[in-house]
């Protein structure tokens, strides 16, 4: 494989007399990258170049001799599906629902726990059990409390028949979806706001208070945009991961009650249907919709990726 | 600075453990009740008559143990892999000037964000091809790719902040390289490696996607995987109690390493992300 690594290009330019030792160095960073580089081009580029050529086909693995090249074809196909159109709306609202309120959930347990002065390990071991546990048991978790025979949910909840099925109708299952995520990854959004929290300086916040801003200004002339980079970075992961949503929905609904997401689409298409052709048109488009939205968001955010990795 | 805990605090200390355990609690709770229970419709949140059936039941089901089995050995070879190969990679981006180094980064980054779902397609086509599909290193191939980059940054935020001039201190000091390196960097440096290791883990102990569509048998299919097949003999009545209970035996071991782990996992989630 070390063939097609290509030497990545220089950025800045090469001073004229370069040292013996920095080439050294130059040669040992470069070997020392090599192995993971390697690996993570291994199981994504290379793939992606086989999607991308897949998708020109009508192939069906069922099939293999009727194989005949269609051109773009199956994006023709795929984009003017309203099946498609139907899946990319879930996804996006799902994004953008679970998202908000996970940033506000998540910024007021960041608050409760950069006050909290006792039993700092209780709470910080409570939050990460929903960050380790494994997201398709926190789906089963849900999945049985919304359950009409033997859910909790019905009976705790007002206003709620106890014969209401929540898996019956498209937007209770939506919901049912959404809070399974949510309570899955509101703590990871919550330590990386407590750490941006921990940044503001406590001399500014005092001072504001001396020249007497209330708690609501406080919070929004100084805390906000003193932890932009931290809200930024936190919005950034989780809209990318919340995007790619799919354990939750195959173990509630399966895609039922039209609550499937662009990635069970895609995962129906392949491995269901065998469809490869359709099936890797859906994982260009896929592909390609995680780096708009990925540029969407670091643009209109400005956010500050170098701070993001710990070169600030 | 002394802050004081008001009542809102209090408050909000409660919703935080609610908020956490109560669903915990309820796996645990339905774990408990018997299959006679579930069958007809129990909505009340704790068993009437707690019993052990259950536990019983999953820890002699073959699959589930060979899942299991399947889960510690892939998630434990590509956390060792991962970790090696980005500790390399994170020594030469905290300590090296190489070119490429933002390159590097910028990959990682990318891979981070990508839609493994979007993989599923042309990886399922090429394992089978080279013998990979519905087998261990199959998995262990792509949870390597997929957590190196998590691996990388936290390595290099933690190799960052260690005062490497000490390494030389020692070597002035009388110490050979190799006493210098083991003496002083391994226990200045292993925290940081050990804190990547947990986070890979979680990942490859979590991954569901690939899970599910590059195995085919108990062979090498993980937890995550066998739980969503194992709906039992009547689909319309999935055994509640059974799944609950493999979900707490899956549960357990994320609850040991979060106990005994807390403050390493905190500092290794938020090192790469907001330090300045």
């Amino acid at each position: 494989m070390t063939t097609t690594l290509s030497r990545p290009p220089a950025d800045t330019k090469v001073p004229a007399a370069e040292s013996d030792r920095s080439k050294a160095e130059n040669r040992l960073g470069q070997k020392l990258v090599a192995p993971a580089v390697v690996l993570m081009l291994l199981v994504t580029a290379y793939p992606m170049m086989q999607a991308l050529y897949l998708s020109l086909f009508n192939y069906r693995l069922t099939a293999p001799d009727d194989r005949e090249f269609v051109g773009l074809g199956n994006y023709g196909t795929v984009l003017t599906d309203s099946l498609f159109w139907q899946d990319m709306w879930n996804t996006v609202l799902i994004m953008v629902v679970t998202v908000a309120v996970e940033l506000v959930i998540g910024f007021a347990f960041a608050m409760v726990m950069h006050r909290v002065i006792f039993a700092r390990g209780v709470i910080r071991t409570s939050i990460l059990i929903p960050y380790g546990i494994i997201t398709v048991v926190s789906a089963f978790a849900w999945q049985f409390a919304f359950s009409l025979n033997n859910g909790f949910v019905n009976s705790w909840v007002p206003f709620i028949e106890d014969n209401f099925n929540w898996f019956g109708d498209h937007w209770p299952a939506m919901f049912a979806i959404m809070v399974s995520e949510i309570w899955k990854t509101t703590p990871f959004m919550a330590l990386l706001l407590l750490a941006g929290l921990s940044q503001v300086s406590e001399d500014m916040l005092e001072a504001a208070k001396v020249d007497g801003a209330t708690w609501w200004q406080r919070l929004w002339k100084v805390i906000l945009p003193n932890m932009r980079a931290a809200i930024m970075v936190a919005v950034l992961f989780r809209a990318l991961d919340a995007y790619r949503i799919f354990d939750n929905i195959f173990v509630m609904t399966r895609g039922a009650q039209e609550t499937e997401s662009v990635s069970f689409l895609t995962y129906r298409q392949v491995i269901e249907q065998v469809q490869l052709g359709v099936g890797s048109a859906l994982s260009v488009l896929l592909f390609l919709s995680v780096l708009l939205l990925a540029w969407l968001i670091i643009k209109l955010f400005r956010v500050d990726l170098a701070q993001a990795r710990g070169e600030g | 600075m002394s802050q004081k805990n008001n009542i809102g605090t209090w408050i909000g200390f409660a919703a935080i453990l609610v908020w956490c355990l109560l669903p915990v609690v309820w796996i645990i709770s339905l774990s408990f009740k018997s299959v006679d229970e579930t069958a007809s419709g129990s909505p009340q949140f704790l068993p009437k008559d707690p019993t052990l059936d259950n536990y019983r039941d999953i820890l002699s089901n073959g699959d589930f143990l060979a899942a299991l089995r399947n889960s510690f050995g892939i998630a434990l070879i590509a956390t060792f892999l991962a970790v090696v190969f980005a500790t390399l990679a994170a020594y030469a981006i905290a300590r090296l000037e190489f070119k490429g180094k933002r390159l590097v980064l910028s990959l990682a980054l990318a891979i981070a964000m990508f839609p493994v779902v979007s993989l599923v397609g042309p990886l399922f086509d090429m394992w089978r091809t080279f013998g990979l599909f519905n087998t261990w290193p199959g998995l262990i191939i792509p949870y390597m790719s997929f957590t190196l980059p998590l691996a990388i940054w936290t390595l290099s935020a933690f190799f960052r902040e260690i005062p490497w001039e000490m390494e030389q201190a020692a070597q002035v000091d009388g110490a050979t390289s190799w006493q210098a390196f083991r003496k002083v960097i391994v226990p200045l440096a292993a925290p940081g490696v050990f804190t990547a290791a947990i986070l890979t883990f979680f990942f490859a102990w979590n991954e569901f996607v690939l899970a599910i569509s590059l195995t085919s048998t108990t062979g090498s299919r993980t937890v995550p995987a066998q739980l969503s097949y194992f709906v039992g003999p009547d689909p319309f009545n999935p055994p509640y109690g059974q799944l609950a209970t493999a979900s707490v035996v899956v549960t357990v071991p994320i609850i040991v390493i979060v106990l005994l782990f807390q403050r390493k996992i905190v500092a290794g989630l938020t090192s790469g992300a907001v330090k300045g």
